[in-house]
């Protein structure tokens, strides 16, 4: 055996190594993460948090109108956000194709899609919170929104273009209209893939904080006006945690339990939807 | 011509003609709405200029070299912010792509094929924790495990080092620029090894079977043949993640520390400019304080567009290599 060789056979057992402990020390720490979430969420959770309102400053109490909070905005925001992007992949997919127009659209879409949610959120602020003077739920679900819009644009496109072809043409060799074709054809046939979408959207813009701060900003009472703040689960925690008082510590870890395990349920089902064909 | 043929003649006509409408406001309508995301992220940068006009205009090209920031005073500056987000996010890249590139290899090359899907999807699937658990789990458990086991011996070995000890000194106070690196590291890697992993399925089986046959060792196949076929889209995988890093709000904002003081040393609270705004924007009490905000999100917008722009176009060059063979 040479020295040549056994270099090589050296390094390569090095580096497969080096691979195998670098895949185990990243899911030490992920589990690691993941683990306290979990057993400090749970051990925070009790019949108040789903009961009663946010706390003042160092006394016990729920998240009950963060929880409603979150809820509404997210559904406005899907209401807003997937129709919105569905249309538009349907666009990229089916009318743009590989035109030139499609392909600026996707480009800026994927860079949207990786943008800091800040600055989304600071767009926001700019385009409906600083001409109606105040915050608002209705600012926050359009944040939200835009943040989910990109995810969903990408998914629609992407699974729309997996339809084969034939499907298509014997739609319009019938006499079906371009849009009945797509709507009640090439849509139908893509809808698991959208529906993903639309899920992984939800997931998305589950835990965002950054966009909420300067939109729907917080409230710690009940409220459902739609034209003011409105509490929400990502914000109170940021002003939980950051706060000195143990009381709000335990609700921020019960407030990041609940988020985290909604997400990984999310991701979860979109894709067992995605693989079950 | 009878009057029922005509009849028949034009309803045939006019059903055309509604077909042809409904395509046309249906393609125009799906057209007008793509356009209008393509729209939304010029519309995103010029709020912000316009949101940050005030600021640059009373501190002009000063403002991203002053390191300012007195509220009181209304005078601000860009550069300890800008400087922290840029160390920041390179300290995560340097600790995130070595191991990320282990993470890929071992997914595509090493492990055994039952378990590459399963732990693929694991990793996915813990990149979309939201970053607000890591930014309390940084503060609550990272931090205070910092302070006591890692910065008083880095402190003790690499801070009495002359030169290179001005980055490694200060007390050990948990939270600063390392540990924020290590939080926002561990927060990219999933990301990078998942685009890094489908990167590297895309090298043609025959280019790393060949390597193979002639004798290369699995780290060969990797080094010599996959990464130099598929440089351009890794560096791309790379820049997306710098992008996320780069932006990367709340899990910054609870371990960077927020200190307005430009401080080289890696384990002094420093500031980036995400934290800056996430920390400050409901107190700004003044149009100034608000507009320089609002600039600062302008200098983010401006560097992450930048970044995902050159990863975007880095990645779809290896689409259009496999176009053309």
């Amino acid at each position: 055996m040479n020295v040549l060789y056994l270099r090589r056979r050296i390094t390569n057992v090095v580096g497969l190594s080096l691979s195998l402990l670098a895949t185990l020390f990243t899911l030490f720490w992920l589990f690691w993460i993941l683990w306290t979430t979990f057993t400090e969420g749970i051990a925070a959770l009790n019949w108040r948090v789903v009961t009663e309102m946010t706390p003042p400053p160092g006394s016990e109490g729920g998240l009950l109108n963060a929880i409603y909070g979150s809820f509404v905005m997210i559904v406005i925001a899907v209401l807003i956000g997937s129709p919105t992007g569905i249309l538009a992949g349907i666009y990229l997919a089916e009318f743009g194709k590989k035109g030139a127009l499609a392909g600026v659209i996707r480009f800026i879409n994927d860079i949207l899609l990786s943008a800091p949610s800040i600055i989304i959120g600071l767009f926001v602020y700019e385009l409906v919170v600083r001409p109606q003077g105040h915050f608002s739920a209705w600012a926050g679900s359009i944040a939200l929104a835009i943040i989910m819009l990109p995810v969903v644009i990408r998914v629609t496109d992407e699974t729309l273009r997996l339809v084969p072809d034939n499907l298509r043409e014997a739609a319009l060799a019938v006499g079906a209209p371009k849009w009945s074709v797509v709507l009640q054809v090439t849509l139908p046939a893509a809808v698991s893939g959208v529906l993903t979408g639309v899920l992984l959207g939800i997931a998305r813009i589950s835990g965002e904080t950054a966009p909420l701060l300067f939109t729907a900003l917080n409230n710690q009472f009940w409220s459902t006006n739609l034209n003011g703040p409105m509490a929400n689960i990502p914000v109170s925690i940021f002003q939980f945690a950051l706060s000195p008082y143990e009381q709000w510590h335990s609700l921020a870890w019960a407030g990041g339990f609940i988020v985290t395990f909604l997400i990984l349920i999310l991701s979860i089902v979109s894709r067992m939807i995605l693989f079950r064909k | 011509m009878p009057v029922a043929e005509e009849n028949q003649v034009s309803l045939e006509r006019l059903a055309k003609r509604r077909f042809r409408l409904g395509d046309f406001l249906f393609q125009n309508l799906t057209a007008v709405i793509a356009v209008l995301v393509g729209l939304l992220l010029l519309a995103t940068g010029a709020s912000m200029l316009v949101g940050g006009q005030e600021a640059f205009q009373k501190f002009g090209l000063g403002f991203f070299v002053s390191t300012a920031w007195d509220p009181v005073a209304k005078n601000f500056g860009a550069l300890v912010p800008i400087y922290g987000t840029i160390v920041s996010a390179v300290l995560a890249l340097i600790i995130a792509v070595p191991v990320s590139f282990c993470i890929a290899l071992f997914l595509t090359e090493l492990a055994p094929v039952w378990m590459r899907r399963p732990l693929g999807i694991i990793i996915e699937l813990l990149a979309g924790i939201p970053s607000i658990i890591y930014g309390m789990w940084g503060l609550f458990v990272f931090a205070p495990f910092m302070a006591a086991y890692v910065q008083p011996p880095i402190n003790d070995t690499l801070g009495n080092i002359p030169l290179v000890g001005a980055f490694f000194s200060g007390p050990p106070l948990g939270v600063g620029m390392l540990t924020a690196g290590i939080i926002l590291a561990i927060m990219i890697i999933p990301f990078i090894s998942s685009i890094m992993r489908d990167v590297f399925l895309q090298a043609p089986p025959v280019l790393k079977e060949s390597a193979y046959g002639l004798g290369a060792t699995t780290w060969e196949v990797m080094f010599k043949v996959v990464l130099p076929y598929t440089r351009a889209a890794v560096v791309g995988g790379i820049f997306l993640g710098l992008g996320r890093a780069l932006g990367e709000t709340m899990a910054v904002t609870f371990v960077i520390g927020n200190a307005h003081d430009l401080t080289f040393s890696l384990l002094q609270p420093a500031n980036s400019i995400a934290a800056v705004i996430a920390n400050e924007f409901t107190e700004a009490d003044s149009p100034t304080y608000l507009s320089a905000l609002i600039a600062l999100g302008f200098v983010l917008f401006i560097i992450t567009f930048v970044v995902l722009a050159i990863a975007k176009l880095l990645l779809l060059r290896l689409g259009s290599l496999e176009g053309r063979k």
